[in-house]
C-alpha cells in the first residue's frame, strides 16, 4: 500500500479539481475563438492537461493508481499529437502562407 | 440396377470433348490447318472404333438382354429423387451411335478440304467435334433429362454453325432464327419432361432412367392433368420438341434457312444427324406412346402433312441447297409417320438410310458448289456431268437412292414405311406418302437434271474435287446403294429382336416402284431446258410454291409484327419509365435532394465543427449525468 500524502484543509479536492475545470475550460474558450493553428494546438494541451490535472486530483483520493497511468499515456498521445499536429503546420504554412484556420475550407460543402 | 456395367462407353464421349478443346484452345495458335484438320477427324474416328466395340460387345449378349450402361456420377439428388449421369447402350442407341459416329467421320474428313483456306478453320472443327459431342451424350443418355442436355447442345454447336460466316447478316439472322424456333420446340419439351417427372412422382417413382420409366407408363396413362390424359398430353408436348429439331409443321421453317451454314454442317447436322434427334427421342420414348394412342394420331397425321407440304415446296426451289432441305424435311416427315404408324424401327431404319443417302447428295451438292466458287442457283448450272464425272457418278446414285429405285436404300426403307402405314389402316395417309414418294422422285431428278444435265449455262471456271471430298462420298454412296438391303436383313431383327420377319406383299412393292418411275419419267418430260416448266404452266401456283406458301410471312405478320410491338412496349413504359425512372433515376434523385439539404452543415470553418463537437459532448454529458441521479 502506498502511502499518499493527504489532502489538506487549505487546499481540497474541490479545489484541484476546480483548477483542471479552469485549465480546460481556458483551452476550449481559446480553441473556440482564436484563428491562429498554432495557438489552437496550444489550446488542445491545455484541454488534455486539465483532464489530467482532475485525473490525478482523483487518484488522490480515494488512493487508486490507474488514472495516474492513464495520465502517463495522455502524455505519450499529447506528445505524439503535438509532433502530428506541428507538422501539419509547418506544411500548412509552406502551402497556403497563412496558419489563419479560415483560410482552410476545402471541406465546404 | 438392370443391364451391365460397361465403363467403356464414357469413352465413345469423351474424344470429341477432348478434340473440340485441343482445336478450339489452341489451333489457331499451335496447330496447323492439316494437323487441326487430322486431329478433328481423328477424334470422331476414336469414337466410332469405341462404339464399334461397344456394339460388338452388345451384339454377343443374348438378344433379350443387350443392355449396356455406364454410369459416370450421380447428377441430380434431392430426397429420394436422383438423376444419374448414365449412358446407355441398346440397339437403339447402338444404331444411332455407329450412324453418327461414321457418317460425322466421313463428314469430317469432307470438310478438310471443303474448308481448305477458310480463316476459321480450326473455329470449324472444334464446333463439329463439340456438335458430335452432344449428339452421342443425346443418343447415349439414360435418361431424358440428360438427353435434354445433349439436345441442347447440339441446337447450340447448330446455331455456332449456320452462323459460322457470320460477318454476313443473313447468315448470322439465319443462325438466330434456327435457334429462336428451336427454343419453341424446346419448350414443349420442357414442359413434357416436368409433366412426366411429376406424373412419376405422384405415383411414388422417383428414377427417371428410361427403364424405370418404361416399367412405369402406365402411371402416366392413368393419370390426368387439367382434365386430359397425362399420357396423351407428355406425348403431344415431347412431340412438340420433337417438331422444332426435327423440323415438322408447324415448326420446319429454320431448316431451310439454316443452309446458309457451310455445306458439310449441312449435310451432318441438318440432315443426318441433329436433325433426327426427333425421330431418336419418339423412338426411345415410344412405351409412352404406347400408353397413348391418341397423341400417336397427332404424330402421324403431322409427319404426313410435313412429308407433303415440304416436298410441293422443295418442286420450284432454286437453290440446290434448298431443295435438299426441303427434301429433308419431307423425309424426316416420313419417319414421323413410321412412328406414329406404330413402327419406329422402320422409322429408325428410314432415318439410317435417309443419313447415308442425303448426306451424300448435300457432299455432292457441296462439291458442285464448291467447283463452281459457291454458285448455288440450278439454273445458272447444268452440264456438269461431262466436267465433274465423279460428282455426277455419285450424285446419281443418292438420286435414285432417295427415289426410292430397288434395290438402293431408299426403296427398302420408305416402302416399309409406307407397308406400315397401310397396314395400320390410315389409308388417305398412305395415299398422301405414295404421292410424296412420287414428287420426292420428281424433285430430285430435277435437281439432277437442270444440275448435270444438258449444256453448262454459268460463266465460273468449273473445277473438279480432291480425293479428300469424293473419297468420303465414294464411301457413303456404297452405303446408300447397300444400306437398305443389309438393314433389312440385319437392323431390323437388331431393333425388334421378337418380331417376326417383315412380308413384303408385291403389290405393295408395284404400287410404290411406279410411284418413284412416274417422278422420275414426269421430270425428264417436264423440266425444261432452259425455263422452268411450272412456271409457264401455271405462273400463279409457281410463284406461291417459289415464296413457301407465305408461311414465313405469315408468321411474321401473326407472331412476330405482335411480338416486336410488345416488346417495344416494354422497352418504352416498364423499362424506361418504371425501372429506369421509377427505381434507378428516383433512388438517385432521392439521395441527391437529401444531400443537396445535408451540405448546408459543411461550412468549412473549424470552429463552428468544434462548437458542434462540444454542444454534443455537453448533451452526451447531460444524457449520462442525466441517468445517474434521475
Amino acid at each position: 500500500m502506498m502511502n499518499f500524502l493527504p489532502l489538506t484543509e487549505s487546499v481540497s479536492l474541490a479545489h484541484i479539481v476546480g483548477l483542471g475545470v479552469a485549465v480546460f475550460a481556458a483551452g476550449a474558450f481559446g480553441f473556440l475563438v482564436r484563428r491562429n493553428l498554432i495557438v489552437l494546438l496550444m489550446c488542445v494541451e491545455l484541454m488534455l492537461n486539465g483532464a489530467n490535472i482532475v485525473l490525478v486530483a482523483f487518484s488522490r483520493a480515494p488512493g487508486a493508481v490507474d488514472p495516474q497511468v492513464w495520465v502517463i499515456f495522455m502524455f505519450a498521445v499529447a506528445a505524439a499529437e503535438a509532433g502530428v499536429g506541428l507538422a501539419l503546420a509547418v506544411l500548412i504554412w509552406r502551402r497556403l502562407g497563412t496558419l489563419d484556420i479560415d483560410a482552410l475550407k476545402e471541406l465546404k460543402g | 440396377m438392370e443391364g451391365n456395367f460397361y465403363p467403356l462407353l464414357k469413352w465413345m464421349i469423351l474424344p470429341p470433348l477432348a478434340g473440340f478443346v485441343l482445336n478450339g484452345l489452341l489451333g489457331k495458335r499451335l496447330l496447323s490447318e492439316r494437323t487441326g484438320g487430322i486431329l478433328g477427324s481423328l477424334a470422331i474416328f476414336l469414337s466410332f472404333i469405341f462404339a464399334l466395340l461397344s456394339v460388338s460387345d452388345l451384339l454377343n449378349l443374348p438378344a433379350a438382354d443387350r443392355l449396356l450402361r455406364d454410369t459416370l456420377f450421380t447428377w441430380i439428388s434431392a430426397g429420394p429423387f436422383t438423376v444419374d449421369f448414365a449412358l446407355r447402350l441398346d440397339p437403339l442407341s447402338a444404331v444411332m451411335a455407329l450412324v453418327v459416329t461414321g457418317v460425322s467421320f466421313l463428314i469430317h474428313v469432307y470438310s478438310i478440304g471443303y474448308m481448305h483456306g477458310d480463316r476459321c478453320f480450326h473455329k470449324y472443327f472444334a464446333y463439329l467435334n463439340f456438335f458430335v459431342f452432344f449428339m452421342l451424350l443425346l443418343v447415349l443418355a439414360d435418361n431424358p433429362v440428360l438427353m435434354f442436355v445433349g439436345w441442347e447442345g447440339v441446337g447450340l454447336a447448330s446455331y455456332l454453325l449456320i452462323g459460322f460466316w457470320y460477318e454476313d447478316p443473313e447468315k448470322a439472322s439465319a443462325g438466330k432464327k434456327a435457334f429462336v424456333t428451336n427454343r419453341i420446340g424446346d419448350a414443349g419439351f420442357l414442359a413434357g419432361l416436368m409433366l412426366l417427372a411429376a406424373v412419376m412422382h405422384a405415383g411414388g417413382v422417383y428414377g427417371l432412367d428410361f427403364a424405370t420409366l418404361s416399367a412405369n407408363a402406365q402411371l402416366a396413362a392413368g393419370a390426368s392433368f387439367a382434365g386430359v390424359n397425362a399420357a396423351f398430353l407428355i406425348g403431344v408436348l415431347l412431340f412438340v420438341g420433337a417438331t422444332g429439331k426435327s423440323a415438322q409443321f408447324p415448326l420446319y421453317v429454320w431448316l431451310p434457312d439454316a443452309m446458309a451454314g457451310p455445306t458439310p454442317v449441312s449435310a451432318l447436322i441438318h440432315a443426318a444427324t441433329m436433325v433426327t434427334a426427333g425421330v431418336y427421342m419418339l423412338s426411345r420414348m415410344f412405351f409412352l406412346y404406347e400408353a397413348a394412342p391418341a397423341a400417336l394420331n397427332v404424330v402421324l397425321i403431322t409427319g404426313c402433312f410435313t412429308a407433303f407440304l415440304a416436298a410441293v415446296i422443295a418442286v420450284a426451289q432454286r437453290d440446290i441447297k434448298k431443295v435438299l432441305a426441303y427434301s429433308t424435311v419431307s423425309q424426316l416427315g416420313y419417319m414421323f409417320m413410321a412412328v406414329g404408324a406404330g413402327a419406329w424401327a422402320a422409322g429408325v431404319f428410314h432415318l439410317t438410310t435417309h443419313a447415308f443417302f442425303k448426306a451424300l447428295l448435300f457432299l455432292a451438292a457441296g462439291s458442285v458448289i464448291h467447283g463452281l466458287g459457291g454458285e448455288q442457283d440450278l439454273f445458272k448450272m447444268g452440264g456438269l456431268r461431262k466436267h465433274m464425272r465423279t460428282t455426277f457418278i455419285l450424285t446419281a446414285t443418292g438420286w435414285l437412292a432417295i427415289s426410292g429405285v430397288p434395290p438402293l436404300a431408299g426403296f427398302y426403307s420408305k416402302d416399309l414405311i409406307l407397308e406400315k402405314v397401310f397396314n395400320s389402316g390410315a389409308g388417305f395417309v398412305w395415299l398422301t406418302g405414295l404421292f410424296t414418294a412420287a414428287l420426292t422422285a420428281y424433285y430430285i431428278s430435277r435437281l439432277l437434271i437442270l444440275a448435270f444435265m444438258d449444256k453448262y449455262r454459268g460463266k465460273e471456271h468449273v473445277h473438279g474435287s480432291p480425293a479428300v471430298m469424293t473419297a468420303p462420298m465414294g464411301l457413303l454412296a456404297v452405303l446408300s446403294v447397300a444400306g437398305g438391303m443389309a438393314g433389312a436383313a440385319w437392323l431390323l431383327p437388331f431393333l425388334q429382336p421378337g418380331a417376326p420377319p417383315e412380308h413384303h406383299s408385291a403389290l405393295m412393292i408395284a404400287v410404290s416402284v411406279s410411284a418413284a418411275a412416274a417422278g422420275i419419267i414426269a421430270a425428264f418430260l417436264l423440266v425444261g431446258r432452259r425455263t422452268e416448266d411450272l412456271a409457264a404452266a401455271w405462273p400463279r401456283f409457281h410463284k406461291l410454291l417459289l415464296n413457301k406458301f407465305y408461311l414465313d410471312e405469315l408468321y411474321e405478320a401473326l407472331i412476330l409484327k405482335p411480338l416486336e410491338r410488345f416488346a417495344g412496349w416494354t422497352f418504352r413504359v416498364p423499362d424506361s419509365k418504371v425501372i429506369d425512372g421509377a427505381f434507378v433515376n428516383g433512388t438517385a434523385a432521392l439521395f441527391m435532394s437529401m444531400g443537396r439539404g445535408l451540405r448546408a452543415a459543411q461550412t468549412g470553418n473549424a470552429q463552428f465543427y468544434a462548437i458542434v463537437f462540444l454542444a454534443g459532448l455537453c448533451v452526451l454529458l447531460a444524457a449520462v449525468l442525466a441517468g445517474y441521479y434521475l
